[in-house]
């Protein structure tokens, strides 16, 4: 017995003492309109929890012996669905080195956020449901990560997304955030619509979807006639869930309408840790995916578009969140071009320095807007670093490191695979190219949020908005991460300073080796020679100082170039405004004619002719009827005796036949 | 004997209301209730004793009833029991009817005495549906539950009531007496009524008839579930039935349909269950999105949820004709999460029917933050109704969906567009009913669910996290039954490959009178 169970169930008993504590302040309010209750112990509970499943979690690390030899400790298993013939799926929760790995992200950041959320979240009146909602998330995101099977994992890919959908819809009384969280249901429902496909196919192939009975078959499997055309199938969509929840094109649309959410969520939910559930799930069932390289190449040509569309898109929001919304969809293009060159480790690599720097940055940009009584439109900002030195500075270090400033963690991260790509060579050379321009729209685009938030002049009425710092147990996470952001790339330092001191890439090595040896090379970068990787790594710090000084120095004086951009060239800009035009195509091209459609269904067709199909036949029958009406009055009794009868008369007809 | 009680207690019931004063209104409710809450026990009490490794009948209960007249002189036994088919039908309707009773102190309040006993006669109907084991006193029960229906919308329900009441009516009775030729031909030609016996003989009976009397059969059964094209009753009887009417028809009438296909359409008929599956499997799938785009387009939030029904039954429909383990063992537990879960809804929707008199979805609109209590109920049955895992709805689901793939990819594909479309319809409709500002100023002031609304719904919350949860402790008890059923299953393919590569040369005569009975 261990007690590996406890780490997703203690978040979800935090959830249910939360809605108590909610469902208790709301009582109490029915007697005084402004009670608090007991609601406010919510943020302790909730922090509590997360803090609980963060200490079993490094017990199990350093109980378990991950780090010797043993690969994965498994908890007692759960018998859940019997579908009969034999096949049984059973959940239990695995603690491996990439299982770890996301829960230290999960619990560790979500813990900070938690506590975060206990300053930003004050005086709401569902403070407490509030907790409840973000501890349910962190119930279903352990589950997602620690399951042992494709079918759990699926469990919390549902429940995060359910999370998701009632934090973006938190405040549904302004309408708009209900429709958000909507949008972003329905569309990772399209994508959950793929991943249920795949699992079917993966059934058929495996007759299981436990992940190590999969990975064990996989050699044995492949060898089968047709398996390859069905698994190439599978990781298609299995990949298209993976785009729905991650936010990748053809499928990110509904990541910018999230920010509807409370900034917390933003940062826990759509930057830290759910949106990197597809990266998860790739890197899980990696030998799957390197065994159909044509959906390597899918995948990574998807990151890379995913990566420019993101990063161009957020070039021109006035929308602080916005700006951060588009940011993360072109980072997790970025981890998707890593999986699509096969370097698992560094998709994992950037995914935990980007929990950091975004977590950060989408916790800075709600203490501004805190800050600034709920104002999120930069052009009204400015001059903000007198008044918040707190969240200036760790803002300052969370823009540095997503623009790749040199030494900073996500300078590691993102030139890490970028190396990779380069070093793939043939069609992953053009992939590089791409994310090299990213990289670069990156620097600009953070260094203009910078210089719009916290440079220049006050652009508010100073009478009437006093921006103020936000209180200690705010700004205290935001310090953490800050430290985090600058020194994570110590996690995985590369090659040019010392041999195997990619300090993750080795402690993922029993995850990926599967994957690598189906490939038949290790990370690609491995291959490249030292001088090759200095001039990449100088490279990557040249584009970032460079664009992040363009990008400061046009906008540290005010919001000109921004208005002079769309009077030169207002189609472009309108463009990257409204994100290629991509949602409002959906909109036009998919969403309004299907209710089009289901409106002339249901009241043409469905009316009319299938159900006139009856009437008529009713009407027909009232004719015939009406010649024996004298005989009929309505009466059930009477339509009773008329079945007696005739039952009778079929039956006396059948014994004279 | 056990389930002589347990089928004729409510009828007892009845009788005792039917001597109770007219005035008397309170008593005859508490008798009511009090008799399907004993029910109720009694169906806990089947379900913990059903063993469910065996394929046979249990709890039998036989005995002679009277004989069919004729040379032969059929004999017609009052014979009851219980099996993996059946068992969680007779438990789900023993446990809704105490919910559906108390659901009415709310909206019942004219001849309350007439309303109670066409409930308890209604019940016993429908558990005798489930139990019989004789196809006479199967039929018997099945119209038996079809006349309490009537009145109850007929005289309780709403303004359009004659109109849903006679559509519902003719639709159900002519499915019913095609069945019963049918049946008495069956009956006639096998010179037995027992169930058992009749399978036996009706799975030996040639391809051709077995396609005529499978037919026969499923017409009526179709008609009840209800099956694309036979569903425009529906959405009438459930818009204008009162609260607890649409919760029998959703939870429980509906399911006699889905039952019958099963027990009957498949289980008697093998060889024409494999022969037609192709084309019920269509039409569930289809109905899956069909119902979905229907109740995208509706105004009114109770004919909305009717439409899902349709939506939801056809996943029921393709999982059962998928004729594998997974697909028979899911549509027999997406039957009962349906029962729960759309039951629910009704339950929920009629509360507010009741504070606000109106259905339509944009008269109402950010009720959240005057009914938070109601929200978290309703947020809860659309979220067991759109399949989120860890609910009831998501095992039937995905054992529906898996078990349809095995048999048909391209049918199972076109049901997952419902896992999509199914969120579409069921979320907006929640933002319009629960969220954003609150627009009419008679939402403001609505009262929260009451002690007894709770009261209903908290049994069902209960058992759709049991069934999501530990699924097993219900598909257990399907094991033996359904074991069997495949076995079957198997042999009629066996059967049909053998007489096909007979009748090579017929093949095409074979066809073509099979072509006219598709419908």
């Amino acid at each position: 017995m261990n007690s590996l169970w406890l780490i997703p169930l203690l978040p979800l008993l935090g959830s249910a003492v939360c809605g108590w504590l909610h469902f208790a302040t709301l009582r109490a309010r029915r007697t005084d309109e402004n009670a608090e209750g007991t609601g406010i112990l919510a943020g302790y509970v909730a922090s509590g929890a997360i803090i609980g499943s963060l200490l079993v979690a490094v017990r199990a690390l350093f109980a378990s012996g991950l780090h010797a030899d043993s690969h994965s400790v498994e908890s007692a298993a759960w018998s859940w669905i019997d579908l009969g013939g034999g096949f049984t799926i059973e959940l239990s929760m695995v603690f491996d080195h990439l299982s770890s790995v996301m829960t230290m992200v999960i619990c560790g950041v979500g813990a900070l956020i938690h506590i975060y959320s206990i300053g930003y979240m004050k005086g709401d009146r569902g403070f407490a449901k509030f907790f409840a909602y973000l501890n349910l998330f962190v119930f279903a995101m352990l589950m997602l990560v620690l399951s042992s099977n494709l079918l759990g994992l699926f469990v919390g890919w549902e429940g995060v997304g359910l999370c998701s959908y009632l934090l973006i819809g938190f405040w549904y009384e302004k309408g708009w955030p209900a429709e958000a969280g909507q949008k972003a249901f329905v569309v990772n429902r399209i994508g959950d619509a793929c991943f249920l496909i795949g699992s079917f196919l993966l059934v058929d192939l495996f007759a299981t979807l436990d992940f190590s009975e999969m990975l064990g078959a996989l050699a044995a499997v492949s060898e089968t006639p047709g398996a390859m055309t069905k698994l190439t199938f599978a990781t298609l969509l299995l990949f298209g869930g993976a785009c729905g929840k991650s936010a990748q094109f053809p499928l990110f649309t509904w990541l910018p309408d999230a920010m509807a959410g409370p900034t917390p969520v933003s940062a826990l939910i759509h930057a830290a840790t759910m949106v990197t559930a597809g990266v998860y799930l790739v890197v899980r069932l990696n030998p799957l995916f390197a065994s159909v390289p044509g959906v390597l190449l899918v995948i990574g040509s998807i990151g890379a578009l995913t990566a420019l569309i993101g990063a161009s898109s957020a070039l021109l929001q006035r929308d602080i969140k916005k700006v951060l919304a588009y940011s993360t969809v072109s980072q997790l293009g970025y981890m998707f071009l890593a999986l699509g060159a096969g370097a698992w480790a560094a998709a994992i690599f950037h995914l935990v320095t980007h929990a950091f720097f975004k977590g950060l940055l989408f916790l800075g940009s709600g203490s501004v807007i805190h800050g600034m009584h709920d104002e999120q439109d930069m052009h009204k900002m400015g001059g903000l670093r007198k008044h918040m030195p707190r969240t200036h500075l760790t803002f300052l270090a969370g823009a540095a490191a997503l623009s790749g400033m040199p030494l900073m963690s996500g300078y590691f991260s993102k030139d890490e695979i970028l190396a990779h790509d380069f070093a793939s060579g043939g069609y992953n050379t053009v992939l590089w190219l791409v994310g090299i321009m990213a990289a670069a729209l990156t620097a600009f685009y953070t260094w203009r949020m910078v210089a719009l938030t916290f440079y220049g002049k006050e652009r508010f009425d100073v009478e009437k908005v006093h921006p103020h710092e936000s209180p200690a147990s705010m700004t205290t996470p935001l310090i953490v991460l800050a430290v985090l952001s600058v020194f994570g790339g110590l996690l995985g330092l590369p090659a040019v300073f010392g041999d195997h001191i990619h300090f993750l890439e080795n402690w993922l090595q029993p995850i990926t080796e599967q994957g690598n040896a189906i490939l038949g090379h290790g990370p690609p970068a491995h291959s490249l020679s030292l001088a090759v990787e200095w001039e990449l790594l100088a490279l990557g710090a040249g584009i970032a100082l460079f664009f992040a000084h363009r990008g400061f120095h046009s906008y540290k004086n005010g919001v000109q170039r921004d208005l002079d951009y769309r009077q030169a060239v207002p189609a472009r800009a309108e463009f990257f405004e409204k994100a290629w035009r991509i949602d409002s195509t959906y909109h036009n091209k998919i969403v309004v004619p299907l209710k089009l459609f289901s409106f002339l269904l249901a009241t043409l067709f469905d009316q009319f002719i299938i159900d006139g199909m009856v009437n008529g036949s009713a009407v027909l029958a009232r004719k015939i009827g009406g010649r024996i009406r004298s005989s009929l009055d309505g009466n059930v009794k009477t339509y009773a005796l008329w079945i007696g009868g005739g039952a009778a008369i079929l039956v006396a007809l059948w014994r004279i036949v | 004997m056990f389930l002589t009680a347990l089928t004729f207690l409510p009828l007892l019931g009845a009788l005792a209301i039917a001597l109770l004063p007219s005035a008397d209104e309170k008593k005859q409710r508490i008798v009511a209730l009090a008799t399907t809450i004993v029910v109720a026990l009694l169906g806990v009490v089947l379900f913990a004793g059903f063993d469910g490794s065996s394929a046979s009948l249990q709890y039998i209960v036989d005995s002679a009833w009277f004989a069919l007249p004729g040379a032969a002189s059929i004999p017609i036994q009052f014979s009851l029991g219980v099996d993996g088919i059946s068992v969680l039908m007779a438990v789900l309707t023993a446990l809704l009817m105490p919910i559906v009773i108390l659901s009415t102190w709310g909206h019942i309040d004219k001849r309350v005495k007439e309303f109670m006993i066409w409930m308890l006669v209604m019940e016993t109907g429908m558990l005798g549906v489930f139990l019989a084991t004789d196809l006479m006193l199967f039929y018997f029960f099945w119209e038996i539950s079809l006349v309490p229906l009537y009145f109850i919308v007929g005289i309780w329900g709403g303004e359009r009531r004659l109109y849903a009441t006679v559509k519902f009516f003719l639709f159900t009775l002519a499915g019913s007496l095609v069945m019963l030729v049918g049946v008495i031909w069956l009956i006639y030609q096998s010179k037995t009524s027992n169930i058992a016996e009749l399978s036996d003989f009706a799975a030996a009976l040639s391809g051709t008839t077995q396609g005529w009397m499978f037919g026969a059969f499923t017409l009526a059964f179709a008609i009840k579930v209800p099956l694309l094209p036979f569903h425009t009753w529906l959405a009438d009887a459930h818009t204008e039935a009162p609260t607890s009417g649409s919760v029998v028809l959703a939870g429980v009438l509906l399911k006699m349909g889905t039952y019958g296909l099963l027990r009957f359409g498949i289980g008697m008929f093998p060889e024409a269950a494999v022969t037609w599956a192709p084309l019920f499997m269509g039409l569930g799938a289809i109905g899956i999105v069909y119902g979905a785009f229907l109740a995208m387009a509706q105004t009114d939030i109770k004919r909305l949820i009717a439409c899902s029904s349709v939506s939801h039954l056809g996943y029921v429909v393709l999982g059962m004709f998928a004729l594998t383990q997974a697909g028979l063992r899911g549509s027999i537990l997406q039957m009962v999460n349906h029962g729960l879960s759309t039951g629910m809804l009704f339950l929920l929707i009629g509360m507010i029917y009741e504070r606000r008199h109106t259905r339509a979805i944009d008269q109402f609109g950010g009720i959240a933050a005057s009914m938070p209590m109601f929200a978290m109920f309703f947020v809860f049955a659309v979220l067991s109704s759109v399949g989120l895992p860890g609910l009831n709805g998501f095992v039937g689901e995905y054992m529906i969906l898996l078990g349809s793939f095995q048999a048909s990819p391209f049918w199972a594909s076109l049901a997952v567009l419902g896992v999509i479309f199914g969120a579409v319809y069921l979320l907006s409709a929640t933002r319009r009913v629960l969220f954003g500002p609150l627009i009419h100023e008679a939402n403001a002031k609505l009262t929260d669910m009451v002690p007894r609304e709770i009261g209903m719904c908290i049994p069902i919350i209960l058992v759709s996290v049991w069934i999501g949860v530990a699924p097993n402790t219900c598909l257990g008890k399907l094991d033996g039954s359904i074991d069997q059923l495949v076995d079957r299953l198997d042999g009629a393919r066996v059967a049909l490959e053998l007489s096909n590569r007979e009748q090579e040369p017929k093949l095409a005569l074979q066809l073509a009178p099979k072509k006219g009975q598709a419908r």
